[in-house]
This record gives structure tokens, sequence and C-alpha cells, in this order.
């Protein structure tokens, strides 16, 4: 199953200021919702997502309950060198997704 | 799973004002220089979403399709928007989602999917995105025409606690507000849509029963013929219009 979409411009100039863009897929059940005979729909969301670029992390977030479902996050940051940049999304119920996407830097 | 949600109340409230607006008035057709998909009555940020395929939520479902979609053979192109069509077998027309759930059974010796579980959204997705851009092209001959009929009576029949037609709101009053909503002119391009209220990828018949319980009316069944043929009038009555699926609605 797809579970992330990202963005990341595939070449730029050293120095520029990049935009990226990240779609997961995860259903953020707040854990305050009930079903329609009352119990309580367990909290599933994820809780932290991190990016880094050759290793580094460049960017971190927590989440919280309220944050729509399918989390879009979106960043910017400067090119500095040709690699790997690494997404990870964790959460609830052993929730872990990790993709990456690559960048050449000239 | 909780079931989707009805429109909220106070919703029903402005409703009932409305109706009484609209009383008398007899619904003419939408002429066709004035048509509009939903798209283009949205907010800038709803349409962005759409627009761009990494922000739009629709298309993780497009890939959950891609995956589940045995042989590659991207010769579904075009189909999407030739549906509902008609079935010989069931001598009726039938909508997307009951031809792909027919070839996994027929074909695939597969279990049907139920109505709006993830992989039959995914499937029918995947198979929609692929009639992205082109024109609604269903056909309309002696053998579908009844049905076409009978959804063009069921869209203009007054019905519900509240007694609204679907055309008193989407022919009349499109581009009014219903409440915080802008009501659209229904053409169904985008289906199925990420709706930003479902949190979810949803079905065109799923929108179609929101609008009946909006109506107070009770909402026919998943699969039900008299959804099947709202379908078929609605694709026709925006027969030209291009497809934008996976769609982003509020
Ligand atoms: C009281 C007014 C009202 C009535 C009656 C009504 N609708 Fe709607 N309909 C709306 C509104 C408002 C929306 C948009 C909701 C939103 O943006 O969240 C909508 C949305 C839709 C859409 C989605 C269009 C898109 O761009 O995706 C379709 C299709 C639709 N209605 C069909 C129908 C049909 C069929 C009926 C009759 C069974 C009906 N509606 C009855 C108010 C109405």
């Amino acid at each position: 199953m797809a579970s992330a979409l990202i963005n990341v411009p595939e070449r730029a100039r050293r120095g520029e200021i990049i935009e990226i863009k990240t779609l997961v897929s995860h259903p953020m059940e707040t854990g305050y919702r009930r079903t329609q005979l009352g119990a309580t729909i367990p909290r599933d969301i994820i809780r932290s997502f991190v990016c880094t670029y050759n290793g580094a992390e460049i960017f971190r977030a927590e989440l919280h309950p309220a944050i729509a479902a399918n989390p879009f996050i979106t960043f910017t940051t400067v090119a500095t060198e040709s690699g790997t940049l690494t997404f990870q999304w964790t959460g609830d119920n052993g929730f872990s997704v990790t993709q990456s996407a690559t960048i050449t830097v000239g | 799973m909780p079931g989707p949600p009805a429109l909220p109340l106070r919703r029903f409230v402005v409703t009932v004002i409305m109706a009484a607006i609209a009383a008398s008035a007899v619904a003419a057709e939408i002429p066709r220089a004035e048509r509009r998909s939903g798209y283009d009555l949205m907010g800038r940020e709803t349409r962005a979403m759409q627009d761009d395929d990494t922000a739009n939520p629709g298309m993780l479902f497009v890939l959950d399709g891609e995956s589940l979609w045995k042989k590659k053979t991207g010769a579904v192109k075009g189909v999407a928007a030739r549906y509902p069509a008609f079935d010989a077998r069931e001598g009726r027309p039938i909508d997307l989602e009951q031809r792909i759930n027919r070839c996994r059974v027929d074909r695939q010796q597969a279990p049907a999917l139920a109505w709006e579980s993830r992989d039959l959204l995914a499937l029918t997705a995947y198979v929609a995105r692929q009639s992205r851009g082109l024109p609604i092209d269903v056909t309309i001959d002696a053998r579908t025409q009844p049905f076409l009929d009978a959804g063009r009576a069921a869209f203009h029949r007054r019905q519900g606690q509240i007694n609204l037609s679907c055309s008193q709101c989407h022919d009349d009053l499109w581009g009014r507000k219903l409440a915080g909503s802008v009501i659209p002119q229904a053409h169904p391009t985008g289906y199925p849509i990420y709706r930003l209220e479902w949190q979810s990828l949803g079905s065109l018949q799923r929108r179609l029963r929101n609008c009946l319980i909006g109506t107070r009316a009770e909402a026919y069944e998943f699969g039900a013929p008299e959804l099947v043929d709202l379908e078929l009038y609605l694709m026709w009555r925006a027969q030209g219009m291009k497809l934008e699926s996976p769609g982003v609605r509020p």
C-alpha cells in the first residue's frame, strides 16, 4: 500500500531555498470520538515527523489529535549538497513509515 | 467505523427558509455555457489542494489503487467518463464501482468489495484518474433512455421532510450559500472526491446520500438502482465537462 507522497526538486543550485512537500496516509483518529454504541474509538495518530538531509536533522514536527487525516506537511530548506533526504513518520500502534528522495545540487 | 456525518443541523434551518423562497419556482436547466464544476466555486486554498498532485490526498488512494490493480494494461483510460453504462446482464446501467466489482467477481474470482471500502475507493480513484481531463461522455440510447428519464424525474421531484428537489438547490440556487457552503451545480466531475468534511475519499453515491439526508429524505442504500439513475442523469447533465478525479471538495 502506498503510504506517502513526497515532492522534492530533483535538482537545485547550491544555496537555493527549496520547497519540500509531504503527504502521508493516516486516519489521525483523535481518541475523542465514539461509535454509535457509545464506545470510545481509541486514539490512533502520528506523533512525530522528522526529515534528515544526508543524515542531519533539518526539520521535526510533533503532531496532535487536532491535525487532519492524511497530514500534509510542507517546509523549506537550503540546498547545500547533493544527497538524500529521508522522511520518517512515527505514531501510535507502532506506526512507522520511512521514505527518501534524492537531490542533485550543482 | 462511524457512518458518514450528515449535514450539520443549522443548515436545515437555512434550508427551510430557502424552501420558502423557492416554493413555487419551476427549475430551468442550466444553459451549457453557464455550467461550472464544483471546482470553480471552491475557495482558492481548496483549488490549490486539488491542482497539486502532491498536496491532493486523493492521490494517496490512486497510488493504493495502482498497487491493487494487478495487470497494468493502461486500457482503462477514458472508461470513467463513460459510466454509468448499460450492462446487458443487469438489463440496466451500472456505475463505475459496480463495474469494478463485476470484473473482480467474474474475471478474478475475487469477492466483491464493500461500498466505500478503502480498496473499492482506491480502485475507482485509480481508474478515474486515468480519465482526468477527458470530457464526460455517457451513452444515451433506447436502452439507457428510461433510466436517464427516471434520474431526471428524481432530480426534479420534491422529497424529504423538507420537501425540496435537488433541482431547487442545484439548478436555481447554485452560487448562493447554504449556511457556510456554496451551493454547487452538482456536476459529478471530480469523483471519487476527497471531501475535507469526510477527511477521506468518497463516492458519488455517498455524496448523493448526503444530499438526500440533507432534505431529510430516507437515503437509498448504496448500490440502489435509484442512485445509479441519478448518477446517470448527473453525468448526462455534465456531458462534455472534463473529469478532474480525484477532486477535492470542502
Ligand atoms: C438544500 C439544498 C440542496 C439540496 C436539496 C440538494 N443538495 Fe446537493 N449539495 C448542496 C450543497 C450545499 C452541496 C455542497 C456541499 C459542500 O460544499 O460541502 C451539494 C453538493 C452536491 C454534489 C457535489 C458536487 C461536487 O462538486 O462534487 C452533488 C453531486 C449533489 N449535491 C447532488 C444532489 C442531488 C442528486 C440532490 C437531490 C437528491 C441534491 N444534491 C439535493 C445542497 C443541496
